[in-house]
């Protein structure tokens, strides 16, 4: 049982590196140290493991859309409130804060602009915005966006990156949900493509509406996409969760997910797909 | 009417309770006595109205919520009995399972042959567990949706009664695609070219009541609550304390007048005094009654027209500046 033993030499503490303050990054999963260039050449993507860092709206724009073709509108939608919501703090205060600390109005951008030159309509969600969540402006600016789709006769686009519902706004954010589907309900019936991109991570409301109503749903691997969260469910059920759950390859083998895509070719991808749902079978 | 047979009282009820079984008490005292008391009996009981109108009507959203989950109140079964003169339970989604925690069926509702729908709790523990404590799995969403299809195919009305603490957060709802189920609901509900009508009986918790609950009216009784999530789920992740729950409730204003309020929903059906569980049957009749009147109605619309007005309620709810 010699290897049972503690060896004498005591494990050395690993020597903390003095990383310059925004020229390395460390992988949240693997711990290797990236120059930050490289991560960003590298779409945030660790060289090493794989794993995709969560990314901001922005960059998910200059990823996935042909250079200086993206316009964003309605932009300057803001919160209002409804509620005069407070727990610790106010709501409208959190709010102002979150604006201020982003530089963002909300937790969506919604624009038009061209994927290899497919003209498209597409709602990015952010998660640093409030975590991503869905409060009224959220669901109007993806209404919006998907009325725009249908009078454009455009395909529309989702990106979801979302913790769920926001709470601070009750039951009007519950209600988002219901309305987005029913845009996305009649968009359908004009055939007008819709595709839903599932990143880390897509939760709560906004996996029960929108998210899960894509005519193909991508997701980005290892993105945590379900219903209840894992520690809810964890509590309810008392038990430890199955390795791997509710993430995006437990969720394609469920059935819920159609592809995961890698995100560099996530662009690629989303563009053949757009040329096989614009391509006429023409009889000659 | 004495509650001498209630076996749960709320502390905020208890004041009412108590007199009332002391009026229970003394009709059977002057009964087996002869003697004549019936002028304190109605002294007494003129006092309890009053006590009862007091308490009923200064009630905070968090009594509301526990009235909502009163374990005497009205279940989609109780309702169902006493408002519908036929009813033929639908079993199965047809795919997976029967989820007992909603039931679907064929309906008369007076003059209408409806397709009726809700979530249905458990009174007691063993009748719980087996209604899984009203929280539906997938299966529950795609046993409604199946069901409403057969509404749609032959021209019948909608109405869903809604109670649920929630869709049930477990790992197999999760691996059965408990969200899709959902948002499949919202997405189909939204065009169903048939009238459709919720009613929010007791709890309407995110979610697991939205996912039978896209209509063309939602009404909502007195006492009952709906929100994006429960008090004690707002409170636990704002305040990290499950017991900040009443203030909770507060903040996110989950009361029926709220709802009126914020224009959610169409119209607040009263309960019977001293709430829905205190007279069952009362409670039926009224909801019936706020059914079949907006029924009318709504089948007086052209169905296509109905649909455009059902989009057009949605698009409308929320609130944002510009």
């Amino acid at each position: 049982m010699d290897w049972f033993k503690r060896k004498k030499e005591a494990l050395k503490p690993v020597e903390k590196k003095e990383l310059p303050d925004g020229l390395w990054i460390k992988c949240d999963n693997c711990g290797e140290i990236i120059y930050k260039k490289e991560l960003e050449k590298k779409l945030y993507v660790c060289p090493k493991c794989d794993f995709h860092f969560r990314i901001g709206s922005d960059i998910y724009i200059s990823i996935l859309f042909d250079k200086g073709t993206f316009t964003e509108f309605n932009q300057s939608m803001k919160a209002a409130d409804p509620l005069n919501f407070k727990d610790s703090r106010k709501y409208s205060d959190k709010y102002k804060a979150t604006v201020k600390k982003t530089g963002m109005n909300e937790a969506v951008v919604t624009g038009t602009g061209q994927i290899e030159k497919h003209k498209v309509v597409m709602a990015l969600m952010d998660f640093k915005f409030l975590g991503g969540s869905m409060g009224s402006v959220v669901g109007e600016k993806i209404s919006r966006a998907i009325d725009l789709a249908l009078e454009n006769k455009q395909p529309m686009l989702i990106l979801s990156s979302s913790g769920g519902a926001r709470m601070h706004e009750g039951i009007l954010s519950l209600m988002q949900m219901a309305k987005t589907s029913a845009k996305l309900a009649r968009l359908a019936e004009h055939k007008i493509p819709y595709i839903s991109i599932l990143t880390n991570p897509t939760t709560g409301g906004t996996t029960a509406s929108y998210a899960m109503l894509g005519d193909v749903h991508i997701a980005e691997p290892g993105a945590l996409i379900g219903f209840a969260g894992p520690r809810v469910i964890k509590q309810t059920i008392g038990q430890d969760l199955p390795p791997g759950f509710q993430r995006s390859e437990f969720v394609q083998d469920h059935g819920f997910i159609d592809i995961i895509v890698h995100r560099h070719e996530l662009k690629q991808r989303i563009a053949s797909l757009l040329d096989f749902f614009a391509h006429q079978n023409n009889v000659a | 009417m004495a509650l001498k047979t209630q076996k749960f009282v709320l502390e905020f009820e208890r004041p009412v309770v108590e007199l009332e079984e002391k009026i229970h008490e003394m009709r059977e005292y002057a009964l087996s006595s002869g003697l004549e008391l019936d002028d304190d009996i109605k002294r007494l009981e003129k006092k309890a109205g009053q006590l009862r109108k007091e308490i009923y009507s200064n009630l905070t959203r968090w009594q509301r919520v526990q009235l909502a989950r009163h374990p005497l109140r009205p279940y989609t079964l109780d309702y169902i009995g006493h408002m519908c003169s036929y009813f033929e339970e639908l079993h199965g989604d047809r795919h997976f399972a029967d989820d007992r925690a909603i039931v679907s069926g064929l309906a008369q509702l007076d003059e209408f042959s409806v397709i009726i729908i809700g979530q249905q709790k458990g009174r007691g523990t063993k009748d719980n567990l087996y209604r899984n404590f009203g929280m539906p799995n997938p299966e529950g969403y795609r046993k409604a949706l199946r069901v409403m299809d057969l509404a749609v195919k032959f021209d019948k009305p909608i109405i869903t009664l809604i109670d649920t603490p929630g869709a049930y957060p477990g790992i197999g709802a999760e691996e059965r695609g408990q969200a899709e189920a959902i948002a499949r609901n919202l997405f189909r509900m939204a065009r169903m070219p048939v009238p459709l009508i919720n009613v929010i009986i007791g709890e309407g918790a995110s979610g697991g009541a939205l996912g039978i609950g896209v209509g063309d009216r939602i009404l909502m009784l007195e006492n009952s609550w709906y929100s994006v999530i429960s008090p004690e789920g707002c409170a636990a992740i704002l305040w990290r304390d499950a017991a900040k729950a009443p203030e909770a409730a507060e903040a996110m204003k989950v009361s029926a007048p709220d709802l009126l309020e914020l224009g959610i929903v169409d119209e607040i059906i009263k309960e019977p005094e001293g709430g829905a569980h205190h007279n069952t049957e009362q409670a039926a009749q009224i909801v019936k009654e706020a059914i079949l009147r907006h029924l009318r109605e709504l089948m007086q619309i052209p169905r296509r027209e109905l649909l455009e007005q059902r989009l057009d309620k949605y698009s409308k709810m929320g609130s944002w500046k510009e």
